[in-house]
């Protein structure tokens, strides 16, 4: 178990920076993760922190040693890949037994602990099958067994769950932020699934063009976030005009909608109306301005405005977050 | 379209193949089953194991086609992982060059050898001008010349299903093993080479099976003084003639080469699941 520090981390190609003069300290146990759309550069900052790569500039420390020039061998790090890379010529059991074989454990200890490893995953009795045997959730968690058997130091996860389907995905969430908690193990997950960082993570990263956008708890940067680009990567967003020439943002789930001239709100027309199951989304034309459309969610509770209908749309002062 | 008209459509061409192909393969393999006067022998097979010419040159045969495919090896496995390690164009450029030779005549490629490795050749030349030897070394006219000769005009048949082989593994499970704590000594023995041993296995059985047969090189690069089997059958059909003995040493053949052909299809399977 160790913190993870990165200094200045940038790494580039040429003119393009795929990583540029990035910061983060991870506490020791705690769960991060790196958000940002594909190309933020996201992925190069794990395989940095893994080893798989050099920076060109910047330290990396892991648990407060400097591991900047070390080889990926020689940092502790459990890595699991979104296409689980497993060995395909050796079975499940071989498979974790593998960190174990290249660290000199080996017999029935090695045994004892592979086999340990794969109860934690909810995997005993598959032991001998093929990964090519195995659905992906299956597979997804041999790679999640194979990273954690050893103890690493620092457990990375690239997009671990990104290949699975969406019921599947839920499930493996619920069980990986257990499986963290209860090894206390230093994790850094990337991903560009914003409900999933929202989910998992004590403290969300979210990145664009290389760059840091926003370093906060999921809640804290769901509503007051940093920018515009996080506001609008981390969910729905409604900007409006503010008094003082700024931008404020409220969320769909501050905005309340009701019939016409009840609460007094301003004037609207339903231009879509989309049930989600628990939630009903509501997407607005507000009457008699230049305003962009505003969406709202609304708990569903049996009766729903239709398209076309004309409504009252309002929000609290203290719902609205300037965007800086 | 039912199975019966299918049949219609491919009939001639299965009475092509029959007639033209597998009826003098048949008549030619009975030949040593059978003695115009007396009918059915054996007598054929016991001339081979009697006359110890035979048996040597089968065992000739075997040495020389063992050390061809393991120079192959030796030769194709680095130089295939090291064309996986390319960049894009570099690759194709690569590839071109190792399958190039196949567009040159076997016969061409097999005499262009001589040019290389005679006693005026290229490499007697440039051995004798670094001062390495006094007198030139024989390449030519020996099992050594038909050894590198083979080798030569083998190697695409087991770089490139090599190549493929190892373009299909993922970096990612390298990248694994590495973040695993594995060296790069285990990484290859533990992870890459495992994932290329069908292919190589494959890529060398059918060199080998290639090499039982080679005809052209051993009688230009041998010079005669090289005796393969298939230079034996020549001599046997073209200018003794006993067909009778060549059919029985030809059947031998067949059955060794059929032998490893179903070892082949086996790994080629497994190459590909």
């Amino acid at each position: 178990m160790s913190d993870i520090r990165l200094e200045g981390v940038s790494k580039r190609y040429g003119a393009v920076a795929a990583a540029d003069e990035v910061d983060l300290a991870v506490a020791q146990g705690e769960f991060v993760t790196i958000l940002g759309p594909s190309g933020s550069g996201k992925t190069t900052l794990l395989s940095l922190i893994a080893g798989l790569n050099r920076p060109t500039a910047g330290r990396i420390f892991i648990g407060g040693r400097d591991v900047t020039d070390a080889p990926a061998q020689q940092r502790n790090i459990g890595l699991v890949f979104q296409s689980y890379a497993l060995f395909p010529h050796m079975t499940v059991l071989e498979n974790v037994l593998f960190p174990l074989g290249v660290r000199g454990i080996g017999g029935a200890a090695a045994r004892t602990q592979a086999l340990d490893a794969l109860k934690l995953v909810r995997l005993d009795g598959l032991q001998d099958r093929r990964p090519s045997q195995l659905s992906g959730g299956q597979q997804q968690r041999v790679a999640l067994a194979r990273s954690i058997v050893f103890k690493p130091d620092i457990l990375l996860l690239d997009e671990p769950l990104g290949a699975l389907d969406r019921k599947l995905r839920e499930e493996l969430q619920v069980e990986l932020k257990q499986l963290q908690r209860s090894l206390g193990v230093t994790t850094l997950l990337v991903t560009h699934d914003q409900e999933e960082a929202l989910s998992l993570s004590d403290r969300i990263m979210v990145l664009d063009k290389g760059r840091t956008q926003q370093v906060a708890a999921p809640a804290e940067a769901y509503l007051r976030p940093a920018n515009r680009f996080v506001a609008e990567f981390l969910g729905i967003a409604n900007f409006v005009g503010l008094a003082d020439g700024r931008t404020g943002l409220v969320r769909p789930e501050r905005v309340r909608v009701g019939p016409t001239g009840i609460n007094g709100g301003r004037p609207a027309r339903v231009v879509e109306t989309i049930y989600l199951g628990q939630m009903v989304r509501y997407h607005l034309a507000l009457q008699g301005g230049e305003d962009s459309p505003v969406v709202a969610a609304l708990p569903f509770v049996g009766k729903a405005f239709a398209a076309g209908d004309e409504v009252a749309v309002s929000w609290d002062t203290a719902d609205i977050w300037p965007v800086p | 379209m039912n199975r019966s008209t299918g049949f219609a459509f491919i009939a001639p061409l299965l009475v092509l193949m029959v007639v033209a192909f597998n009826l003098p393969i048949i008549y030619m393999l009975g030949l040593a089953f059978w003695d115009k006067g007396r009918g059915f022998t054996l007598e054929h097979y016991e001339g081979l194991l009697e006359a110890p010419v035979y048996l040597r040159v089968l065992g000739n045969t075997l040495r020389i086609s063992l050390i061809a495919t393991i120079a192959n090896v030796a030769i194709g496995y680095p130089l295939a992982h090291w064309m996986r390690g390319l960049g894009r164009r570099a690759r194709l450029i690569a590839i071109a060059l190792v399958v190039l030779p196949f567009w040159v005549s076997i016969l061409v490629r097999t005499y262009a050898w001589i040019v290389v490795l005679g006693n005026g050749g290229l490499v007697n030349r440039s051995l004798q001008w670094l001062g390495l030897t006094d007198a030139p070394v024989q390449f030519l006219y020996n099992e050594l010349g038909v050894t590198i000769g083979m080798a030569n005009v083998l190697l695409p048949f087991l770089v490139l299903p090599l190549f493929a082989a190892m373009i299909r593994i993922d970096d990612r499970l390298l990248q694994a093993a590495a973040s695993l704590g594995a060296p790069p000594r285990t990484i290859f023995w533990k992870v890459y080479f495992p994932l290329t041993l069908p292919a190589l296995a494959a890529g060398t059985l059918l060199v080998f099976i290639l090499c039982l047969g080679f005809y052209v090189t051993p009688a230009v690069l041998g010079g005669g003084r090289v005796p393969m089997i298939s230079n034996l059958l020549d001599t046997l059909i073209n200018q003794i003639p006993r067909w009778e003995q060549a059919s029985a040493i030809s059947t031998i053949l067949l059955i060794v080469a059929l032998v490893i052909f179903a070892g082949y299809r086996r790994l080629d399977r497994k190459a590909s699941a």
